[in-house]
């Protein structure tokens, strides 16, 4: 069965890039622009993993992080965080928040879907 | 590769609008808006282009951003203060930033110097030479602001509700799993086994790991032999469902080094207690057996105890380990927690759940289709042979005398109003907000003022204005010789301005809006207003106008336009370099547009521009040229008229001119020019249309009949074809008929060209 | 050039044959979009004589050359049965104003022959090969030449 991805992030050229790995991976993938959009897209398409950025307008990672986990129905579901290298702060952070695991930007394909592999069940 | 490239078009789109975003915050900002969302999204832009300027390797782009990013995050964690001077920095990395943009897309190249003196200079700014200590632990206490609400009630509801949750990914009974067969091959030498003792915390599912996830990877590696101990799994009335208690024991047989198998935990790091050995080790570890002996194990004892099993750094294990026990924890003072492990930051429910039910919008990603603008020109292109046809069938109706309130006429009436709603429509598709201008503005009306030494202020309005894309294209231009003007030339200086009482911060102001189906843009500012003496008696002495001519003030303040004219005592870097009013006039009116400018002494000018809100049509006269059909744009038209015969006076062997009032203007008869005819009838016999060229300079020209105004679809000769000299473009009429557009200032030349050339007439510039 | 056509592969090819005053040509079928009854053309200004201008073909501006005159022979005047040929010559489309169509024919590239040497320059730089059925003689236009450089008239 084709895994559904869903990411979250403010940026088209992000969410270009993963769709493009995740798509080429052989994922369904599902695109949320901010983390309130991402709640929104996350009742509508139940994915098996999510990809969240942290900074985005409306409500950040974290936020959407929070929110995701506090909901019986989703608390299951694998999140992957795009951090960047310099700051491990804000890994520790998400992962308070309950995120699952995090991919460093700039990521490579392979490393990706290595991620996604390694927290969806 | 097609693919990355094509995203690395949508970067550097997506660059433009978070430049302008950025631009937009910081202009936010310095008008004392400067609240939490302003400053995020400030951060947010600059950190987006360094974050895809890294997928692409846009090495200088990235190390800028960075630096930029890294002062921006002290901003915004109010670390650094955003005085007014800091923002006019900011500001002015934000034009350094958009140069490195420029350049890492091929257009243009930064200035290296101007970018390591700004990266100083922000840098600079970052250093917190203040308190340098709080600076760490700064956002994250900020950014939590909004969740020490957590109540103990809730945290034990929830508590409550997470005894009856079982899907906590591990199973109460103790068992073996064999993952793979050849696992029980115990032949394997003893240097490719380990032994992997996983103990998971609370936290480990908290974030959806899960152990046998964890065990599928182990598995990836080797063979593995899994044995789960629930020994210290406490009685259920004693359960805490969220402490941990089962210990997994992996053997492990693997080619791979301890470095592999660490990674397998890579995610987990923290949130459970690891061991891993090399060789068959005993399960479970003794000394972690006695410590889960103690009945009611309390979490923060239990992590912290067996130090030499734990994988992570130890700051990180102890400041998470209350954490462990209940997430609301973050909100609230670390020791809060301990009584009431609750499974979820409870608190934070309910907002969030309200927050989603604000949303009754699509978000931006849902609402907006991407079409491929070849598309949109193509539906285009179809919806004005849709307007040609009905024009065609109009007209043979008309023909065949059908009564007007005939069944058959008032359908057509009908189909005719539907049609121009559905190119009102389609247009509206490539409608555009000149934001996308607008937004260049700001660094230019920055650049000029500090060029010139002026101050001056940009204010904005009507950005969301709309019309057609092939229009938007073309307004940069003029706005950017507009503004130049109205700074260089329609500001005086702040010592001036004082002197007169003003402030000595000029405003310009740039506006958008519709007006009877065109776009205007006006460009006014609150300067000196136009030397309307200085400006004839130039026009004079520069040949431009006769001594005697009597002009209205408007008719003054509209000298400027005339070629060759310079207000400027020195050629100013800016407005100098021959680029006049004239050439604004001349690009404003190739798009078949009107440009005037309105003064009032002491109190500034008013630049108006008005455009056709698309290039797709065009508004022409319709005339008939020995036997042809013809288009004349009417942006160029300045009055048609029926000449007198005593108003036509031969010059030269063959040359004519038209006296209109007090100058003379050639005639031309276009049937000759363009070649349809080999001889001009007399002008007296046809239609004058007077016309101004781009230059400015004026022409008769002579038709045979007018039939009228109207609205026609443009259409491309070079298509099919190649360009015609003395036609713009062509057209279809209401009889299906191809017509020609024609190009008036190539007629103009074309006439010219041909000896004897006629006399230029004063009013005429100079070349 | 020619020697080359020949050489080719007996593939066969199909060509629309046409009258041009008492001369027959013929282009390939893959080229053609369509063939029209005449309609009055506008006339286009600054324009070589073998233009006979343009004219509106479903919202596209469609340009008219008179065959016979772009051949060097006299100008054709249109009858009823006069037609033009809508053919696709690299990405520009342009009509060819003939006197008739005749037929189609269904030809492998052998008897495709070289123009022979007697031939003007401008006619030869036109015609691809000239093929010989049932004794007729059928000159093949090369249609990327037939229209002028965009640049060479806009001087």
């Amino acid at each position: 069965m084709t895994r559904t991805v869903l990411t979250v992030d403010d940026s088209r050229t992000m969410r270009d890039m993963l769709r493009m790995a995740l798509a080429g991976a052989g994922f369904n993938v599902v695109e949320a622009v901010d983390g309130e959009h991402g709640l929104e897209v996350l009742s509508a398409h139940r994915p098996d993993v999510i990809i969240t950025d942290i900074n985005m307008p409306k409500l950040d990672g974290f936020g959407f992080i929070e929110a995701v986990r506090v909901d019986d129905d989703y608390r299951a579901i694998p999140i992957l965080v795009l951090t960047t290298e310099s700051d491990p702060a804000k890994k520790d952070r998400a992962r308070r928040a309950g995120a699952t695991g995090w991919i460093v930007k700039p990521f490579n394909p392979e490393k990706l879907v290595d991620a996604i592999r390694r927290v969806a069940a | 590769m097609d693919e990355l490239e094509a995203i690395k078009v949508t970067f550097f789109q997506e660059c433009e609008e978070l430049l302008a975003d950025l631009e937009g915050g910081l202009l936010a900002m310095q008008d004392g808006n400067d609240d939490g969302d302003t400053v995020n999204a400030v951060f947010r832009a600059v950190h987006s282009i360094k974050g895809g300027a890294g997928a692409f390797g846009l090495e200088p782009l990235v190390r800028f951003a960075h630096v930029f990013e890294t002062l921006l995050d002290a901003v915004r964690s109010n670390e650094v203060p955003a005085t007014p001077d800091l923002v006019v920095t900011l500001l002015r990395a934000s034009d350094v930033l958009a140069d490195h943009v420029s350049s890492a897309r091929g257009l243009g190249v930064v200035d290296e110097a101007v970018s390591a003196a700004m990266a100083a200079e922000l840098k600079a700014c970052t250093d917190p030479n203040a308190a340098p200590a709080p600076v760490a632990a700064a956002p994250v206490v900020e950014a939590f602001e909004a969740a020490p609400v957590a109540a103990p009630a809730d945290a034990l509801i929830g508590a409550d509700d997470a005894l009856d949750d079982d899907d906590l990914g591990f199973d109460f009974q103790p068992m073996t799993i064999t993952i793979d067969e050849q696992a029980a091959d115990v032949a394997a030498a003893v240097g490719n086994v380990w032994t992997v003792s996983i103990r998971p915390k609370s936290d480990l599912y908290r974030k959806a790991n899960e152990t046998a996830l964890l065990l599928r990877e182990l598995a990836r590696l080797g063979p593995i032999e899994a044995t789960l101990d629930a020994s210290a799994i406490p009685p259920l009335d004693q359960l805490d469902a969220e402490a941990a208690y089962a210990t997994w024991t992996v053997r492990l047989e693997t080619e791979e080094d301890e470095t592999a198998i660490r990674e397998v935990f890579e995610f987990v790091d923290g949130d459970c207690d690891l061991e891993i050995t090399r060789g068959e080790g005993l399960a479970p570890d003794a000394a972690l057996a006695a410590l889960l002996a103690g009945d009611a194990p309390a979490p923060a004892v239990v992590e912290a105890a067996p130090e030499p099993v734990v994988l992570a750094e130890a700051p990180v294990v102890v400041e998470t380990a209350p954490v462990a026990a209940a997430p609301v924890v973050e909100t609230a003072p670390a020791p809060v927690a301990a009584p009431a492990p609750a499974p979820a930051p409870v608190a934070a429910a309910p907002a969030a759940a309200a927050k989603t039910q604000q949303i009754d919008v699509p978000g931006p990603g849902q609402s907006v289709i991407r079409v491929d603008p070849e598309r949109i020109d193509r539906l285009i292109d179809l919806v004005g042979e849709l307007v040609i046809n009905q024009a065609m069938l109009a007209q043979r109706v008309g023909e065949y005398g059908i009564a007007p309130s005939s069944n058959l006429a008032m359908g057509l009436d009908e189909l005719e109003q539907l049609t121009r709603e559905i190119q009102d429509s389609v247009m509206a598709i490539r409608a555009q907000p000149v934001k996308s201008v607008f937004q260049r503005m700001p660094r230019l009306v920055r650049e000029v003022a500090s060029m010139t030494g002026k101050q001056a202020r940009l204010v904005m309005d009507g950005e969301n204005t709309e019309v057609d894309k092939t229009v938007i294209e073309r307004l940069s231009d003029p706005i950017t010789h507009m503004l130049r003007n109205a700074i260089d030339h329609g500001l005086e200086s702040p010592e001036e301005r004082k002197a007169a009482g003003k402030n000595p911060e000029g405003v310009v102001r740039l506006a958008a809006l519709h007006r009877s189906g065109r776009i205007v843009i006006e460009v006014s500012d609150d300067g000196k207003g136009i030397n309307r003496e200085r400006v004839h008696s130039i026009a004079i002495k520069k040949g431009l106008i006769s001594p005697e001519l009597q002009l209205t003030d408007e008719e003054i303040d509209n000298l400027i336009f005339l070629p060759g004219f310079s207000t400027a005592d020195k050629i100013s870097d800016v407005s100098g370099r021959g680029v006049g009013m004239d050439v604004v006039k001349r690009s404003v009116q190739a798009l078949g547009g009107r440009i005037s400018i309105t003064s009032r002494p002491g109190q500034g000018s008013t630049f108006t521009l008005s455009l056709p809100l698309t290039l797709a049509v065009l508004d022409g006269m319709v005339v008939d040229v020995a036997g042809e059909t013809l288009v004349v744009p009417l942006a160029a038209i300045v009055e048609s008229l029926r000449p007198k015969p005593e108003e036509v006076r031969p010059l030269g062997p063959v040359g004519s001119v038209l006296a209109v009032r007090d100058s003379f203007v050639p005639l031309i008869d276009v049937g000759l020019t363009l070649g349809y005819r080999e001889a001009s009838p007399p002008p007296t016999e046809g239609v004058v249309l007077l016309v101004e060229g781009e230059d400015g300079s004026r022409a008769a020209l002579v038709a045979d009949a007018i039939h009228g105004q109207r609205q026609v679809v443009i259409k491309s000769l070079e298509q099919n074809y190649q360009q015609v000299d003395g036609v713009a473009a062509a057209t279809i009429l209401g009889d299906g008929r191809v017509a020609l557009i024609l190009d008036v200032d190539a007629v103009i030349s074309l006439r010219r060209r041909e000896p004897p050339r006629p006399v230029e007439p004063t009013l005429i510039a100079a070349e | 050039m020619t020697e080359e056509i020949i050489t080719t592969t007996a593939e066969r090819r199909e060509l629309i044959s046409f009258r041009v005053g008492e001369q027959e040509y013929c282009v390939d079928i893959m080229a053609v979009r369509e063939i029209r009854g005449w309609s009055p053309a506008t006339t286009l200004p600054q324009s070589p004589g073998y233009m006979r201008g343009v004219i509106n073909l479903r919202g596209a501006v469609l340009p008219i050359m008179d065959l016979a005159c772009r051949l060097g022979m006299p100008v054709i005047e249109p009858t009823v049965r006069s037609v033009f040929i809508v053919v696709k010559a690299g990405d520009r489309m342009i009509g060819m104003l003939v006197d008739a169509v005749s037929d189609i024919l269904s030809i492998t590239d052998d008897l495709v022959q070289p123009t022979p040497d007697l031939a003007c320059d401008t006619v030869r730089s036109f015609i691809r090969g000239i093929i010989s059925i049932d004794g007729r003689m059928i000159s093949e236009i090369s249609l990327d030449r037939l229209l002028p450089e965009r640049e060479a008239l806009a001087a």
